[in-house]
């Protein structure tokens, strides 16, 4: 009787998940060539994948960007959620609305927008930096990409983070403020070591996902591309890479190794993190 | 156990959004093989149909002429992306051995890549030779590999320069005749405080190639009898001195390195930000598209012969240009191929295309119809440009054998230019690593390489 019940989800999550996977781990223990066909090489993909410099730069690119852009959005979405729950005033709903806004931009849009928001000819930079008579800097330029892309995640996702610690913050007893207060505890401090101590939890749940999208970076660099095909190479992150392989090279085996051999990372990465903060709720 | 799947199911679903970009592309069994949504009305409903995929930007009148002109077939037409988006989905079809329409339309360098994987028929047993005379030599050259042909040609892409004739005014310049020449205008402009004087981007790998090439070099050779063994020169001295050219004029601040066919780039030569841009004939008409050479600019562009090394011996090279080929998914090839010869080969149609230059005609018909050669095309402000320019570059293009990988060569090349720009190497350096990296591609494809 139970499978009956577990039945319509079994079956989904059988075609929808677990055969395209195998299928793709299947496919990754082979190799096609131009001339010579396809030939079962085992894990002589992964090998290759873990030796290959387009494949090794681009991990060591989403990693980089990880430690900077991970933190500063939490920063943000973390800020902006204390001042939200502590202020009560007309704004705050409109605010909350708009701080989120981003989020409900598609992704590929909001790319584009960036894109054209970059730009130094018609891009509103170059009029702010000629008011002072400077260059305008051009973020789609290989030294700042890394600064152009962070800016424009952090855009994008620190209000959904927001939306999220909100949420959590509002779940507070409101009597522990009261204690605090009592016990003389001010604003600052009531932030410190009340609020943040007890969403952690959240703040645990956000950092698991942001890991997780970030070390996947795709969709961002993949629109920027087509306005700066020479500064985002097709292997400028590892998801890119795979995709490259697989679409414009028709090396699907390959591109699925890519992909499990980024699995793997990323998997690892979450793993490490959670096992470092599985005792200490508290960490922060 | 849960978040391992969770994270394995987002990466895996970034990939599947990623292979389906919406439009055209989504589903492409829909717009491949099938023939029932189709951007044009068919108007001979009970005629067999032909699908096929095309992104010239007057393909609705060509495909519109066509079917009204033919009482055998009716061509459905899709425009599923251009150059490369069109190519991965090709590509992607290919793979599956499903949804790729029965004629494409492809840029002559590309069909080596596509004909190694046997994507394209040979379309000599039907008809070729009723229509053989229609092209040049070289045209047919470079749409075959041996013997067999894999393309009917549809335009070409003499390379020459364009440039604003009121920024060469206003500083006192002639149009260059050499690269020399080129170099020390583009100096003496800048010395005048004037404008960037050209423009060398990484994104035009095809321009990159064909300017090596007009110096001399071969990048590949490749005989078609012997699919396995290729021989690649990438490192060539002509190749590292083009290179090196440009990187010293981007060094000098000469021109500049935005990439091309970019909303910034076409700004940028709207606002004169560039002297010259060394372009194909199809350049005119793109330009057009996008809004040059309209309003307060009208009338300021004229072209001349592209620049050489040697002006004795003047070298005239190639830039894109497409073709109609039959894919091996075709259901029916001999029909797939009276479209491929048919399509943009009727008086209207071609007249069309060149008048609004969209197309530099490779058929005969039109190439050698007075009304095209003296054209005033009015983008030059009247200058009869394909007579004084294009017409004698495309006669004396010798043809060039392209790679069997041209995308892997072509995503390399960027790269290198990207480094190039960066000042990280030098041309001779980039060109180097080119070698080093495309014949290790080779290699791992299974090649021999010479």
């Amino acid at each position: 009787m139970g499978w009956l019940f577990v039945g319509p989800f079994g079956i989904v999550f059988l075609a929808f998940l677990i055969a395209p996977l195998a299928y793709a781990l299947y496919l990754s223990l082979f190799q096609k060539r131009l001339i010579g066909g396809t030939s079962f090489v085992f894990l002589d993909n992964y090998v290759k994948a873990f030796t290959d410099p387009s494949f090794l730069s681009g991990s060591w690119f989403v990693i980089r960007f990880s430690l900077v852009a991970i933190p500063l959005q939490i920063i943000v979405a973390l800020a902006m959620a204390l001042i939200l729950d502590a202020v009560t005033s007309l704004f705050t709903r409109f605010s909350r609305l708009m701080i989120f806004l981003p989020y409900a931009i598609p992704t590929v849009i909001g790319a584009v927008m960036w894109g054209f928001l970059y730009s130094k000819s018609f891009g509103p930079l170059s009029d702010i930096f000629g008011l002072f008579g400077a260059t305008p800097p051009d973020f789609l330029s290989s030294n700042l990409i890394f600064y152009g892309l962070v800016n424009v995640v952090t855009w994008q996702w620190a209000g959904y983070y927001m939306i999220i610690l909100y949420a959590a913050l509002q779940g507070i007893d409101p009597t522990l403020y009261e204690a605090a207060r009592m016990d003389g505890a001010g604003k600052w401090q009531i932030a410190l070591r009340i609020k943040i101590p007890l969403i952690a939890p959240a703040l645990l749940l956000i950092l698991v996902f942001s890991l997780i999208g970030t070390l996947q970076f795709f969709n961002e660099p993949q629109i920027l591309r087509s306005l700066a095909a020479g500064t985002i190479g097709p292997d400028f992150t590892p998801n890119m890479y795979a995709y490259q392989q697989a679409f414009s090279l028709a090396n699907f085996n390959y591109g699925s190794a890519i992909s499990f051999a980024l699995g793997g990372i990323v998997f690892i990465g979450v793993y490490v993190f959670l096992f470092f903060t599985r005792k200490r709720r508290s960490f922060l | 156990m849960k978040k391992r799947l969770l994270a394995l199911t987002a990466m895996l679903a970034t990939a599947l959004v990623a292979c389906s970009p919406g439009g055209e592309g989504s589903g492409s069994n829909a717009s491949g093989n099938n023939a029932s949504n189709c951007t044009n009305t068919i108007p001979k409903k009970d005629l067999p149909v032909v699908t096929m995929w095309g992104w010239y930007p007057n393909m609705q009148l060509v495909v519109d002429n066509f079917n009204k002109q033919n009482a055998e077939v009716q061509v459905c037409w899709t425009n599923v992306g251009q150059g490369s988006d069109e190519y991965d989905k090709f590509q992607t079809a290919i793979s599956a051995g499903t949804g790729a329409p029965d004629v494409i339309m492809i840029e002559m360098d590309r069909i080596p890549t596509f004909q190694i994987q046997n994507a394209l028929v040979d379309i000599r047993p039907y008809g070729f030779d009723a229509v053989k005379a229609d092209y040049s030599e070289g045209a047919w050259k470079d749409v075959s590999v041996g013997d067999a042909v894999y393309g009917v040609p549809v335009d070409g892409g003499p390379l020459a320069m364009i440039y604003r004739k009121d920024i060469f005014d206003e500083y006192g310049i002639t149009p260059p005749k050499t690269w020399a020449e080129y170099e020390q205008a583009a100096q003496k402009v800048k010395d005048a405080g004037g404008p960037l004087f050209g423009d060398f981007a990484a994104n035009v790998s095809a321009l990159t190639m064909a300017l090596q090439i007009q110096k001399g070099a071969a990048p590949f050779t490749y005989d078609p009898a012997q699919q396995s063994s290729i021989g690649i020169k990438l490192n060539d001295q002509a190749s590292k001195d083009v290179l090196d050219y440009w990187a010293r004029l981007v060094q000098k601040g000469l021109v500049g390195t935005q990439d091309q066919f970019t909303p910034e780039y076409i700004s940028g030569v709207i606002n004169g930000n560039y002297a010259t841009y060394i372009s194909a004939a199809w350049a005119p008409g793109y330009l057009t598209g996008a809004g040059v050479g309209k309003g307060e600019d009208t009338g300021k562009f004229a072209v001349a012969p592209l620049p050489q090394w040697d002006p004795d011996n003047p070298v005239q090279v190639n830039w894109g240009g497409s073709a109609f080929s039959v894919t091996s998914q075709a259901k029916n090839p001999e029909l797939a191929a009276k479209v491929a010869y048919g399509l943009y080969a009727d008086d209207e149609s071609l007249t069309d295309g060149w008048t609004n230059q969209i197309i530099f005609p490779l058929n005969l018909k039109a190439l050698n119809d007075p009304e095209f050669v003296n054209l005033k095309v009015a983008f030059f402000d009247g200058q009869q440009a394909n007579k004084e320019v294009y017409v004698p570059a495309a006669n004396a293009y010798a043809g060039v054998t392209y790679s069997p990988f041209g995308q892997y060569y072509f995503d390399a090349m960027t790269k290198q230019v990207s480094e190039i720009i960066k000042g990280s190497v030098t041309g001779a350096q980039a060109a180097d690593r080119l070698q080093e990296d495309v014949v290790s591609y080779a290699g791992e494809q299974g090649f021999t390489v010479q």
